[in-house]
């Protein structure tokens, strides 16, 4: 038993430490770990079985191209057109990339800035709501008309859709810190600084994180959609200008190979911020971390 | 440490508060607490604080302890009377240096840190360098019996050995005075008993003063020099007394005779804090 000598130290066989949580090693093959690898391929099985049975159904039914291409068709005009497909890509990434930027950055620093002062929160906060609910489509030939530069009208209001979810998570994330914590902080005389930095900042990260998976999106939604808006005026002819355009002149599978690369986007920018999310959290937050039962 | 010196014969040989001769460390006076809701948390609470003593506050739930314990922390001012610190210098705007570690309920560590940055806190705020904190901290997380643990994150460590860091981070700015609010309450028995014997140890080492909040008689008993029975509504002192019975304690005193004489005294006393 611990009995105290003079000068006692604390053995370390406590029973304590042999009641960690265990971490599973998983296998890994391909780099990824064995247990991810089944909810890859399920999806992948049915994309391939849902492609044959659309290709099958054009062509048995005889459905002519304008009405509904088949995938194989799509496929090919995809790479047919790639040259002006991929420039309206580049555009819209553009957009939609510098819109998510300015989302952060402002949703970021209005966040705190909102969490520093209740005052200039009650005040600011109720036109951020506005700003959201108000649908895009309605105010965007305005933004258009107002800020003449198309390109930067879109930016605008791609910004506009995407920057709310960042704001409002990371205001949440930022009151959210530990009771206790703050307690200690004050105990130790923190700044405010000090607090937000070394308190309020990382706890709200896992919130902030969350926002950005949806503003990503949002980002991309609010470029394509600002884009159909601003229609053919515009110079800065972007994925959604290809659609608007292929449907006019009746060019159904370059509209869906369009389309195509809309959603790859979508999840290409939804899967980069999953893995940003994943790497910042796994070492500490729940929606992180795989446990055994 | 600078606390004053305790003389070990006064500890060891009767366990009665060691500073009679010398000034208290902290001085309350006629203190009472009531909050915003109406609630009167505590009411003309006197106490005197002996430097180097390990003083329990025992009580039911809701008679104030944890109350008293924030107010002696500076966590929240009282509605009325004093907290003074006779022994502590004081700052330019007549702030008493509290120098003090707080350790609550549960361990409050900052998940996304490890246990090395989660022990610094307490230095980093006070902006020390971090080549004069880390090996500090380092030193403590040794002392508590982590070491080999510095990189682990909160999350894969069991909740006593979070509750160790927790005390880590509390001891490692060497603060004259240990406040802790029921640390222990969610432990299981066994690892509880374990950290009470290292937390005796550690007091035993490095002779800090302890303020300890508890609702277990025998956890009181077991650690103190001097027990406080509260009793609620509102928060109030009911009976102040020594436990007489030498330390090092360990195992054979939690069997012993003594031990249970006085564990008996004080649930009468707390049973009659309850009644009243």
């Amino acid at each position: 038993m611990n009995d105290m000598s003079p000068a006692p130290t604390i053995a370390h066989n406590g029973t304590d430490a042999e009641a960690r949580p265990v971490f599973r090693e998983e296998r890994r093959i391909l780099g990824l770990a064995a247990s991810t690898w089944p909810g890859i391929i399920a999806p992948v099985v049915i994309g391939i079985v849902m492609l044959c049975a659309w290709e099958a159904l054009v062509r048995i039914k005889g459905i002519p191209s304008y009405i509904l291409p088949g995938p194989l068709l799509i496929a090919q005009t995809l790479i047919a057109d790639w040259g002006t497909l991929s420039e309206a890509l580049l555009i819209t990434l553009r957009i939609t990339f510098a819109a998510l930027f300015a989302a952060v950055t402002v949703g970021v620093a209005l966040a705190i800035i909102f969490t520093q002062s209740k005052w200039l929160e009650k005040s600011l906060f109720p036109y951020a709501v506005i700003l959201q609910v108000t649908p895009i489509v309605a105010i965007a030939p305005l933004i258009i008309i107002w800020v003449g530069d198309i390109k930067l009208s879109l930016l605008i209001c791609a910004w506009i859709v995407a920057f709310f979810p960042i704001l409002s998570n990371t205001i949440i994330g930022l009151n959210s810190a530990d009771h206790n914590l703050i307690n200690l902080f004050q105990l130790y005389g923190a700044s405010r600084w000090q607090t937000l930095r070394y308190l309020r900042m990382p706890a709200a990260l896992p919130f902030f994180l969350a926002g950005l998976k949806i503003s990503g999106g949002l980002a991309l939604i609010g470029a394509v959609v600002a884009e159909f808006v601003a229609g053919s005026g515009g110079s800065a002819s972007g994925l959604a200008y290809r659609i608007l355009e292929s449907g006019y002149q009746l060019r159904i599978p370059r509209m869906f190979a369009a389309l195509l690369l809309i959603s790859l986007s979508g999840i290409a920018i939804f899967f980069v911020t999953s893995v940003i999310a994943h790497l910042a959290l796994r070492r500490w937050h729940e929606s992180a971390v795989v446990r055994e039962n | 440490m600078s606390t004053s010196p305790v003389s070990t014969s006064t500890v060891a040989g009767t366990g009665a508060p060691p500073a009679a001769g010398g000034r208290p460390l902290v001085l309350i006076r006629d203190v009472s607490k009531l909050f915003s809701n109406g609630t009167l948390a505590i009411r003309g609470v006197n106490l005197d604080i002996a430097a180097g003593e390990f003083l329990s506050l025992l009580g039911p739930s809701g008679c104030g302890k944890s109350t008293l314990l924030r107010i002696i922390a500076g966590l929240g001012a009282p509605t009325a009377g004093t907290v003074s610190w006779p022994t502590s210098t004081h700052d330019a705007s007549g702030r008493a240096q509290r120098q003090l570690g707080f350790v609550f309920q549960d361990a409050t560590l900052m998940p996304w840190a490890n246990v090395m940055r989660n022990v610094m806190l307490p230095l980093t705020l006070a902006r020390e360098a971090k080549a004069e904190a880390a090996p500090r901290a380092a030193e403590m997380i040794e002392l508590v019996g982590l070491k080999g643990f510095e990189k682990a994150y909160p999350r894969e460590l069991s909740g006593g050995m979070r509750m160790r860091v927790s005390i880590a981070r509390a001891l490692v700015t060497r603060p004259r005075i240990l406040l802790m609010d029921e640390p222990f309450a969610a432990l299981d028995e066994i690892t509880r008993h374990k950290l009470n014997d290292d937390l005796l140890a550690l007091w035993w080492q490095q002779r800090f003063t302890v303020v300890f909040v508890t609702h277990s008689v025998f956890e009181s008993v077991y650690l103190s020099q001097r027990i406080v029975v509260m009793a609620a509504r509102p928060g109030r002192i009911m009976a102040d007394f020594a436990v007489d019975a030498p330390y090092p304690r360990d195992s054979l005193f939690r069997t012993s005779a003594d031990y249970g004489r006085i564990c008996r005294v004080a649930s009468e006393a707390l049973a009659r804090a309850i009644a009243a």
